[in-house]
């Protein structure tokens, strides 16, 4: 496996020579700094260690400052672990996006945009009653029946409920790595990836 | 600059077309692929709208065609748009001509702009 820290930049949509336009994301991917090396032997997996996004001096804590120094470099402030890197790499090198290439299929894993307390039938796809007359009043996004009656005399679990929808981690797999800009950073993703312009995403392959 | 107009500065091709805008007549001709045989269709018609910046910018073009309005919006930097044509320029108020849709006749003709210089 190999991955990278990136922000997600906004969408845009770009063309193919034949005419087809494809929907994009951009995300400035890295540089990352190699921040820890684990390895069986020591920590009993392998992993790299990255860490993205600076951070002013007095934001970090002690802890933190110690821990970037290691590495000589400056506090950041996301750091990811990834399994088994298939790229060697030793403390305090670099990752950029260039390990990537036109053409690769990805993995975006990213936090969703909260939706807030929402109803049913936009938090679960629910069709909501439906209709307006036939006796229904104040009631056309009410989820209806919650199940049984006196035999059971309780909700099951799992029912489907209104609350807290978004913010979830998600990740999207078989994106397309489109373009790779590797003087600014740049990766050009086909479709969408989760959460909102600005938000932290792992790429990763 | 902001990475989406860097990306659109990177990715779009040099295209030259004449300068228009909504209530221009214009002919777009645009390439359609038939099978394996590439075709150029046109379309001749006033633009309503230019909507959108950089790659993702699109028109609308408006014509009347057998009593019945039609009206086809294209990306601008589609490859597919072989050449477009300005044939008139038009005096307008708006940028946004959605009230031809509600006219017909007499009154959804658009008025010439006198001494407007018109690349042939």
């Amino acid at each position: 496996m190999k991955g990278i820290i990136g922000k997600k930049i906004g969408m845009t949509s770009i063309f193919s020579p034949d005419g087809k336009q494809t929907a994009c994301t951009i995300i400035e991917a890295g540089p990352c700094v190699v921040t820890q090396v684990k390895t069986k032997e020591s920590d009993g997996y392998n992993a790299l260690q990255l860490a993205f996004g600076d951070k002013k001096e007095k934001h970090a804590t002690k802890a933190e400052a110690n821990h970037f120094s290691k590495a000589q470099t400056a506090a950041k402030r996301f750091v990811k672990e990834f399994r088994d890197f298939s790229i060697e790499k030793a403390l305090g090198e670099t990752i950029t996006a260039e390990i990537f290439a036109e053409g690769d299929q990805v993995e975006v894993v990213g936090n969703t945009k909260g939706k807030g307390f929402q109803g049913v039938v936009k938090r679960h796809g629910f069709h909501g009653v439906g209709e307006a007359s036939h006796g229904q009043h104040d009631r056309q996004r009410a989820p209806g029946s919650l199940g049984n009656s006196s035999d059971a005399s309780r909700v099951m679990k799992g029912m489907r409920m209104a609350g807290r929808m978004g913010n979830e981690r998600v990740k999207m797999k078989g994106l397309k790595v489109l373009k790779i800009f590797p003087d600014k950073n740049y990766i050009l993703v086909s479709g969408s990836v989760p959460g909102h312009n600005g938000s932290i995403v792992f790429i990763q392959k | 600059m902001n990475a989406v107009a860097f990306v659109h500065e990177q990715l779009t091709p040099k295209r030259e077309f004449p300068k228009f805008k909504a209530g221009d007549n214009v002919t777009v001709n645009y390439k359609i692929v038939e099978g394996n045989k590439e075709r150029i269709q046109s379309f001749k018609g006033d633009v309503i709208k230019r909507q959108g910046q950089g790659t993702t910018q699109t028109f609308t073009v408006r014509k009347i065609s057998d009593g019945v309005g039609v009206e086809r919006t294209f990306p601008l930097f589609s490859p597919n748009i072989d050449t477009i044509v300005l044939n008139k320029a038009g005096k307008v108020r708006r940028a946004k001509l959605y009230f031809l849709r509600e006219r017909s006749g007499k009154s959804a003709r658009i008025k010439e702009k006198k001494r407007a210089v018109i690349a042939k």
